[in-house]
């Protein structure tokens, strides 16, 4: 009886009444490393499945296999928060019949939540497992192969979906706690060689980027937020994992340390440089939604006061008691930028899919201070732009841009505009940010786009906010 | 003054986003031989088409002696470079060569005069004409120290702490001083030993150097650090200067700031500290008015 | 003018790899990181760059990483002057 649960993938697939035209669902807390996606939709083709609609949180280079399924109709529709890679660059090519629909970690929760996206049946991989389906991200035996920390963006899922099947690479003895995902939502499990290919889902120890651009860009950041008026104690904050946002983070501490400031909470993707500051007493707590390398995820396992939690509780944009409603700083990156503030995450500036939402808009809107951080130029490459290819974050949410030739800063703020002024800062319209980077490199042709949607972009409130289109 | 090799469009694309006093694009150590001819054009493309803003351009040549030097001199005046650095200058004869190069190159395009030269010494030769070579031409603008050759030349390693450059460098300051033209120290070539290079940029400060040239942006914030005056200072120095405005507009002859005469030297420290503050953005325009 | 068979410029970030040889007219083939954007203004410009050389028959094989047009002409000229053995310099 106790056993009933644990069964092979082809009997839990039976077991879930799964259909053609259901909706199945996947976790990307395994990130590059990731075999759940591959290895249950090469077992649905071979059961024979047609037209399933995949919902994951995150697709990435690793999950290029999906290009022959989705050839063979096995896969006709998908919603994401990202593309990489070859399957990216054959949907922006026109691969698919039907566009995919790319949500935000924070509008994929709360879509989940309330209906808009429903889940028939969801594969979700955990590093433990017990035989009564309580899983977690973290190793509890000598066992333990494939390790993740949070399973935030899984807990959605695991809560709403009709069927949730989980898979582990280290079946435990009962009870697995403490648990990420309740028994009491898991109706199979499976045992499999593996979820994920551990050196591929976290690095060891971050190193600091050397690339002095990077540094430049730090420095410049870490200086926005010094004088931006929200670094006081009890201040909260979210970086991305870019190079120069991670490196940021060390200047910051410095700046903490000789101004005895501490902060009360870092948010989202948490990375070995944020547990450091944590363990040094200089973040009071860490809210996980994806343990971003080892350190992050040892630490998620050990200490209590670095917890996880679900996408929705994170950056739902209706749930009045999601994180990022309290959030004060938030440090992102950008492919593009334009002229209005408005950035664009996704789709590369030769119109193909590259890229993911993740939190961008979610924490972009509800932060106090959002500040954008991305090179002018990449090369040949323009990062401020009159335009954005696609608009994924409104200007409305974005306060400060910080370049290698200097700092915009929204109009809305002009409060932080002045503060940053007098802190010496070289601060400069965005305009004119744009009119350099079309001084140095050119004005680029227009890109070839075709009369095709590819891909359709969901406001983290549920609302249409652009379209994709195909590219020749 | 950061060093960027003249053959790495990469890298001379953005050199001056890191905000160093002057660039200098190399033509000399780091370019191969088979590659000299493709990073004079490159070069010379680049001073003609990247707008460096404000900061000053310098080209380290190849030695007059190869067959590339003057190729490198007609391609760099002929593009407008600021500066022409010579490498291993050893006498005063080898200054008015490159003068008289530079001069033929600037006949030919009309703008005579608009070119200056930096001296590299970087033998024991070098040291000990020091002052002559300082004083061969008024487009000398400054001298730099070359340590690694000099200390090869000197048959001795070079050591963290530097004290086999103790000489030489004293020598370029003090030559520099008594030609009034600017000097600057050698580069410091390990970029993980950041607290090494502290202690040096602090030693040639302090030993009256102008300015450190270096291999990477990353050293930039250190120099500039060290260099950068201390608030006290500049403080004590727009006392002074103020002092100075207010005794001249009174006619009055001698000015006492806290209790102190302040005469000539005083009054051109505190100048030199204020230009410093300016320079390290420090002070801006608005303060000084 | 005749050409040798010569190259340019290297596979690094912000650089372009010029490889020159004899042609009929000026053919260029092209492969770059931002063909979609600059393909078109790369070919025109290396065109411009070998008729101011007063190279008109040549075949071109240009491999990009982004380099910017100052560094494109640097490249081009270089290895027209390697090809031809006329330097543009004294």
């Amino acid at each position: 009886m106790r056993n009933s649960k644990v069964v092979s993938l082809e009997e839990a697939i039976r077991r879930s009444g799964l259909k053609d035209g259901m909706t199945i669902s996947f976790h990307h807390h395994f990130r590059g490393g990731d075999k759940v996606v591959n290895m249950v939709v090469d077992k649905l083709a071979g059961m024979g499945f047609k037209d399933l609609k995949l919902a994951a949180s995150s697709l990435s280079d690793v999950h290029s296999p999906l290009i022959e399924h989705i050839k063979n109709g096995v896969i006709t529709g998908i919603s994401t928060s990202g593309l990489r890679g070859q399957l990216a660059s054959e949907i922006s090519h026109g691969l698919m019949s039907e566009p995919v629909v790319f949500r935000s970690h924070g509008g994929r929760g709360s879509a989940i939540a309330n209906g808009d996206l429903h889940i028939d049946v969801a594969f979700l991989g955990a590093s433990s497992c017990d035989c009564l389906g309580n899983a977690s991200g973290c190793p509890r035996s000598e066992n333990a192969k494939s390790i993740c920390g949070s399973l935030g963006y899984a807990l959605p899922d695991a809560k709403h979906a009709d069927h949730v099947v989980v898979l582990t690479d280290d079946l435990v003895d009962y009870p697995n706690v403490p648990k990420s995902i309740s028994a009491c939502d898991v109706e199979s499990v499976v045992v499999v060689e593996s979820v994920g290919d551990s050196s591929k889902i976290s690095s060891g120890a971050i190193r600091d980027s050397k690339n002095p651009r990077d540094i430049l860009l730090a420095q410049q950041a870490a200086k926005v937020i010094i004088n931006s008026g929200y670094f006081v104690d009890g201040f909260s904050i979210q970086t991305g994992t870019g190079g120069a946002s991670l490196a940021a983070v060390k200047y910051i501490r410095e700046s903490m340390i000789e101004k005895g400031i501490k902060a009360s909470f870092a948010l989202g993707g948490i990375t070995a440089h944020m547990v450091k500051l944590h363990e040094e007493g200089l973040i009071g707590r860490l809210i996980d939604v994806q343990s971003f390398d080892k350190v992050a995820a040892e630490s998620i396992a050990s200490d209590q006061l670095h917890q996880e939690v679900s996408a929705v509780e994170y950056a739902s944009a209706d749930n009045p008691g999601s994180a990022v409603h309290a959030l004060d700083i938030v440090i992102l990156s950008a492919l593009e930028v334009d002229v209005d503030f408005n950035v664009n995450v996704l789709v590369g500036s030769d119109g193909v899919i590259r890229g993911a939402i993740g939190g961008h808009p979610d924490t972009a809107e509800d932060s106090a201070l959002s500040i954008i951080v991305c090179p002018l130029l990449r090369g040949r490459i323009p990062c401020v732009v009159p335009k954005v290819t696609t608009l994924i974050t409104p200007g409305a949410g974005v306060d400060v841009v910080v370049t290698e030739y200097g700092i915009a800063v929204n109009p809305r703020r002009p409060e932080i505009a002045a503060r940053l002024k007098e802190a010496g800062l070289k601060v400069v319209d965005i305009h004119d940010l744009a009119a350099k980077a079309t001084s140095v490199i050119g004005v680029p042709d227009p890109l070839p786009f075709g009369d095709k949607v590819v891909g359709i972009v969901m406001d983290r409130h549920g609302k249409v906010l652009d379209k994709i289109y195909n590219i020749k | 003054m950061m060093f960027v090799p003249g053959n790495n469009p990469g890298m001379m694309a953005d050199a001056h986003i890191y905000g160093p006093d002057s660039i200098m694009l190399d033509l000399e150590d780091s370019v191969t031989m088979a590659e000299k001819d493709a990073a004079r054009l490159l070069v010379h493309n680049a001073l003609k088409s990247i707008d460096y803003g404000t900061t000053e351009m310098v080209v380290r040549i190849n030695p007059l002696s190869t067959p590339y030097g003057r190729k490198d001199v007609e391609a760099v005046v002929k593009a407008g470079v600021d500066v022409i650095r010579m490498p291993k200058t050893e006498t005063a004869d080898e200054v008015r060569e490159l003068e008289a190069e530079i001069i033929k190159v600037e006949e030919e395009i009309g703008c005579v005069g608009r070119t200056q030269i930096m001296a590299a010494i970087e033998s024991a030769l070098g040291i000990v004409n020091a002052y002559e070579i300082a004083t061969a031409s008024k487009r000398m603008m400054g001298i730099a120290l070359g340590a690694e050759d000099y200390t090869a030349n000197l048959k001795t390693p070079r050591t963290p702490e530097g004290s086999e450059l103790l000489l030489a460098r004293e020598t370029i300051v003090v030559a520099a001083r008594a030609a009034g033209i600017a000097c600057f120290d050698t580069v410091y070539s390990n970029l993980d030993d950041m607290e090494t290079f502290r202690k040096e940029v602090e030693l040639i400060k302090n030993l009256g150097f102008d300015g450190k040239s270096i291999i990477n942006p990353r050293q930039i914030e250190v120099v500039n650090e060290v260099f950068a005056p201390k608030r006290k200072d500049i403080d004590k120095a727009l006392k002074i200067i103020a002092a100075i405005k207010e005794a001249r507009a009174k006619g009055s002859g001698v000015i006492a700031v806290n209790g102190k005469m302040v005469d000539r030297p005083v009054v051109l420290r505190a100048e030199r500290v204020i230009a410093l503050a300016v320079a390290s953005g420090i002070l801006n325009e608005e303060e000084l008015s | 003018m005749e050409l040798k068979n010569a190259v340019a410029g290297t596979l690094e970030s912000g650089d372009i790899m010029i490889q020159i040889g004899p042609g009929e007219g000026l053919q260029v083939e092209l492969q770059s990181s931002v063909e979609a954007q600059f393909g078109r203004q790369i070919k025109e410009l290396i065109k411009e760059t070998l008729t101011g050389l007063g190279i008109d028959n040549a075949y071109v094989k240009a491999t990009d990483k982004g380099a910017l047009d100052c560094t494109i002409r640097a490249r081009v000229t270089a290895a027209a002057v390697r090809s031809t053995g006329v330097d543009v310099w004294k």
